[in-house]
C-alpha cells in the first residue's frame, strides 16, 4: 500500500484535514524506537487505499522537541520505515509566509508534494488574495489545492488529486544525491539556510499574494473584546476559574450517573453470571476477576470523555492558549507551565483524564513533572474514604462560629494535596534532569466556533487509547488482586472455613462471615498480617493493612473490604461505622483513635492507591520507570506523613 | 534606537535587528524572527510576563526569557 505523510505547522487546520481525509478510520501506533505517537489513517477512493501518517505539527524539519525529531529522522532518511512515497504538507492561507518554510524544505527533497492552502476563508476575511494559478505556474513539478477543511470545502478535489499522484518509484537513490538537510547538530548551517528561504519566501510573497487593506483589515489589528477580557489581570483568572470550576463539577456531577451505571449493570451482569454458570474456579475467575476488571476500566470513561470534550472546546475555540498565556507566570517557579495547570485541576476529580491531558505540554520535563504530581491532587474516589474515616473520628461540630469541623477537616485533605503537589513538582525540578532546550513559544490563534467533528473524532481516539492499553493493564492487575484475595497457601481457606461457628440463623449473615473469614485467610489476608509490624506505627493494625492492600485496585474499594472484613452489608455504612467503632485493639482502647484515623485520611491523600492511574502513566511515558517511581516516592510520602500525624495526635 | 524586545512597550512600531546567539536562536528565525521582520508588542499577560507579539500575519506568546535574545530596532512614525 501507498505511504503519504501528512505534514505542516500547528494551528494550519492540519487536523481537520486529516480527519476530513480519514474519517474514523484511524489509528495510534508508536514510531520504531521512539515515545512519540504515530497517528495513521487510511484514505480510501473507490476500492483504493492510501495509508496517511499524520506527523506532529513544526514549524521546521529541523526539530527542537521530541515531537519534531521524529519529522526529521523520517525525513533526513529515505531507508526509514515510514519514509512516505509522497507528502501532503498543508499551509494556513492566512499565514504563508511563516508556513512556506517547512514546504520550501520538503520540496527541496524531491518526493512528490501536494501543497494544500487551507483555511482560505480566514485569508480572505483578512484580505489576502493569494495567485494560485501563479503559485503552479511557478511549481510545475508539484500539485497544490486550495481547501477549508473546517466546513470541508475542496476535500473532494483534494482526494481526487491524491490518487491522482504520480509516485512513480521516484528512486530512493536520487533523493539522496539531492539531500540538502543540514547536518541537525549544526545549527549555524541551519540558520544560513533558513534565511535563505526567507528571503526566498518574501520574493514568492511579494509576487503572488495581495494584502487589500479592507475595513476589516483594520479592526482584526485592534483586540477584540473577548481578547481584551480572557487574559485581564483580574477578570481574565475570574473566568478561567469559572471555567475550570464548571469543567470540575461536570466531571464529578454529570459522569456521577453514566459512571453508577456502568457500576451497577456489570455488578448485574457479574451476580448473573455467577448464578448462571456452574460454581467453579473459571466462573470465579469470570466473576471475581474479569468482570469487574472491565468494569473497573470502563468506569473511568465518562470522566475522560467529559474532560476531554471540555477541553476540545477550549481548544478549538482559541480559549485554552490564552488560559495558559495567563497562568503560565504563576506555575513557573513550580518548574511547572502554564500548560500544567488544566491537567492538575481535573485531576482533583480524576488523575487518569489529567494525566492524558498532558500530552499538550511540549517540554518534556515539565510534562514529566505534571504526570508526577498529577495523582497527589485529591481525586473523587478519595471521597468515599474520607467520608468514612471524617464520621468515624472528627466530631459533628462547629468550630470558629460557623466552621464545620467534618468539613473543614476534608477541606484540610484536599489542601494538603494541593500544596503538596506543588512543593513535590519545586523538588522534581531541582531533580529530573532536561535533555531538551527549555523554551515557551506558544502560538495565539484567533478566537473561531468549534469544529465539532474534531473534537468527537479525539473523544473517539483518547477513548480507544485508554480502554485498550490501559485496559490492558488495569485488567490484569484486578485479576491478580483477585487470585490474591481468593487463594490461601495450602488448604488453609477450607480448614478455617470448617472452624467457622455460624452463629446467626441468617444466610446473608452467615454468608458475609465466610467471606470475611476467607479474605483474612488468603494470600492478601496473610500479606496484611505480615505487613502489620510495619505499618504498626502508623497506627494501623493487619485489618487496615488488608484494606490498604486490595484498594490498590482503587482506592474507593477500602471500604467494601472494611465491610467484608468485619463482616457488614456493604450497603449499610451505618453498620461498618458502629462496628469499626467498637473495634477494641488487646489494651482494649478503640482502633479508630483520633490519631489513627487522621494517619490513615493522610496516607490516602499520598499514597499512590490507583493501579488505573499506574497504567495510563506507562502508557504516557511509555516506560515503567515513571509509574515505578511514583508509585515508590508517593508511597514513602505517605509513610513518612502518616507517621508524624500519628504521633502528633496520639 | 536599537533595544531588546522583552524592554519594549505595547504598540511600538519595530522591526528584528538581529537574533543574538543562543540555544533557541534558530527556533526564533524558523518562527519569522529573521532581520527586517515588522513586529510589535500586542499584550502582556498580567504581571507582564510572558508578553504577546504580533510577527507578521499571527500572534506568538513568548517569555521575557525568549525575548531577551530578540534585538529590535525602534522605528520612528
Amino acid at each position: 500500500m501507498k505511504k503519504f505523510a501528512l505534514v505542516g505547522n500547528p494551528n494550519t487546520g492540519k487536523t481537520s484535514v486529516f480527519n476530513r481525509l480519514t474519517g474514523l478510520n484511524q489509528h495510534v501506533g508508536n514510531f520504531p524506537g521512539v515515545t512519540v505517537d504515530k497517528k495513521s489513517g487510511q484514505v480510501k477512493l473507490h476500492d483504493e487505499t492510501i495509508d496517511l501518517i499524520d506527523f506532529p505539527g513544526t514549524y521546521s524539519i529541523y526539530p527542537h522537541s521530541s515531537d519534531e525529531q521524529i519529522v526529521y529522522d523520517v525525513f533526513s532518511n529515505p531507508q526509514h520505515k515510514d519514509f512516505p512515497d509522497a507528502v501532503l504538507v498543508v499551509v494556513d492561507a492566512s499565514n504563508l509566509e511563516r508556513n512556506l518554510l517547512l514546504f520550501t524544505q520538503i520540496y527541496d527533497l524531491n518526493i512528490p508534494i501536494i501543497l494544500i492552502i487551507n483555511m482560505s476563508d480566514i485569508a480572505y476575511r483578512k484580505g489576502i488574495d493569494i495567485d494560485v494559478e501563479g503559485l503552479k505556474a511557478k511549481f510545475p513539478s508539484i500539485t497544490i489545492c486550495e481547501t477549508n477543511a473546517r466546513i470541508g470545502v475542496g476535500m473532494t478535489e483534494l482526494k481526487t488529486e491524491i490518487f491522482n499522484l504520480k509516485t512513480t518509484e521516484v528512486s530512493r537513490q536520487q533523493i539522496i544525491e539531492n539531500y540538502v538537510l543540514a547536518p541537525i547538530d549544526n545549527q549555524e548551517s541551519q540558520k544560513e539556510e533558513v534565511k535563505l528561504r526567507f528571503d526566498f519566501i518574501k520574493q514568492l510573497i511579494h509576487d503572488f499574494v495581495k494584502k487589500k487593506k479592507t475595513v476589516e483589515e483594520k479592526e482584526t489589528k485592534k483586540l477584540s473584546f473577548w481578547d481584551k477580557i480572557s487574559i485581564h489581570p483580574v477578570f481574565g483568572y475570574v473566568i478561567f476559574a469559572v471555567i475550570m470550576l464548571s469543567i470540575f463539577q461536570l466531571i464529578f456531577s454529570i459522569a456521577a450517573f453514566p459512571m453508577e451505571l456502568i457500576d451497577g449493570s456489570f455488578a448485574d451482569f457479574d451476580s448473573w453470571t455467577g448464578e448462571k454458570l456452574p460454581a467453579g474456579l473459571f466462573t470465579d475467575l469470570l466473576t471475581g476477576g474479569i468482570i469487574p476488571g472491565l468494569g473497573g476500566v470502563l468506569v473511568f470513561l465518562p470522566q475522560i470523555l467529559i474532560l476531554f470534550f471540555c477541553l476540545g472546546i477550549l481548544e478549538e475555540t482559541g480559549y485554552l492558549a490564552r488560559a495558559v498565556f495567563i497562568m503560565d507566570k504563576l506555575m513557573r517557579p513550580f518548574g511547572l507551565n502554564g500548560k500544567s495547570v488544566v491537567p492538575l485541576i481535573s485531576s482533583a476529580a480524576c488523575a487518569i483524564p489529567g494525566i492524558m491531558a498532558t500530552r499538550t505540554i511540549p517540554n518534556q520535563k515539565e510534562r514529566l513533572i505534571t504526570i508526577l504530581v498529577a495523582p497527589l491532587m485529591s481525586c473523587s474516589a478519595r471521597i468515599p474514604v474520607f467520608t468514612l474515616l471524617i464520621a468515624l473520628v472528627i466530631p459533628n461540630k462547629t468550630v470558629f462560629r460557623f466552621l464545620n469541623l467534618q468539613g473543614l477537616t476534608l477541606f484540610c485533605m484536599y489542601f494538603l494535596g494541593i500544596v503538596s503537589a506543588l512543593i513535590i513538582a519545586w523538588v522534581l525540578k531541582l531533580l529530573i534532569k532536561n535533555k531538551e532546550q527549555s523554551y515557551f513559544l506558544l502560538e495565539i490563534p484567533d478566537f473561531k466556533s468549534p469544529r465539532w467533528a474534531n473534537i468527537f473524532i479525539s473523544l473517539f481516539e483518547k477513548g480507544k487509547v485508554f480502554v485498550f492499553e490501559a485496559g490492558k493493564v488495569i485488567l490484569a492487575i484486578s485479576i491478580i488482586l483477585w487470585a490474591l484475595a481468593s487463594f490461601g497457601p495450602g488448604d488453609r481457606i477450607e480448614k478455617a472455613v470448617k472452624n467457622v461457628h455460624f452463629t446467626s440463623e441468617n444466610v446473608a449473615d452467615s454468608a458475609q462471615l465466610l467471606a470475611s473469614v476467607k479474605l483474612e485467610n488468603s494470600y492478601i489476608g496473610i500479606l496484611g498480617k505480615t505487613i502489620e509490624p510495619v505499618i504498626k506505627p502508623l497506627g494501623f493494625d493487619w485489618k487496615i493493612g488488608i484494606s490498604l492492600l486490595t484498594s490498590f485496585a482503587a482506592r474507593e474499594v477500602f471500604v467494601g473490604s472494611m465491610a467484608t472484613i468485619y463482616s457488614v452489608h456493604q450497603e449499610d455504612n451505618k453498620g461498618l461505622l458502629e462496628t469499626m467503632r467498637n473495634e477494641k485493639n488487646s489494651l482494649g482502647k478503640p482502633v479508630y483513635s483520633l490519631a489513627t484515623g487522621l494517619s490513615l485520611m493522610v496516607f490516602y491523600v499520598f499514597a499512590m492507591q490507583c493501579m488505573a492511574t499506574l497504567a495510563i502513566v506507562k502508557r504516557e511515558t511509555k516506560t515503567w520507570k515513571w509509574p515505578i517511581v511514583q508509585l515508590v516516592y508517593m508511597g514513602i510520602l505517605a509513610y513518612l506523613s502518616s507517621l508524624i500525624v500519628y504521633n502528633l495526635f496520639s | 534606537m536599537i533595544k531588546k524586545l522583552h524592554t519594549c512597550k505595547i504598540g511600538e512600531k519595530l522591526s528584528v535587528f538581529q537574533i543574538l546567539p543562543s540555544e533557541i536562536s534558530s527556533k526564533l528565525l524558523e518562527m519569522g524572527f529573521y532581520c527586517g521582520k515588522e513586529i510589535e508588542i500586542l499584550y502582556k499577560a498580567p504581571f507582564g510576563d510572558p508578553l504577546a507579539v504580533q510577527v507578521g500575519d499571527y500572534i506568538l506568546s513568548m517569555r521575557k526569557n525568549e525575548a531577551q535574545f530578540i534585538e529590535v530596532e525602534t522605528k520612528l512614525n
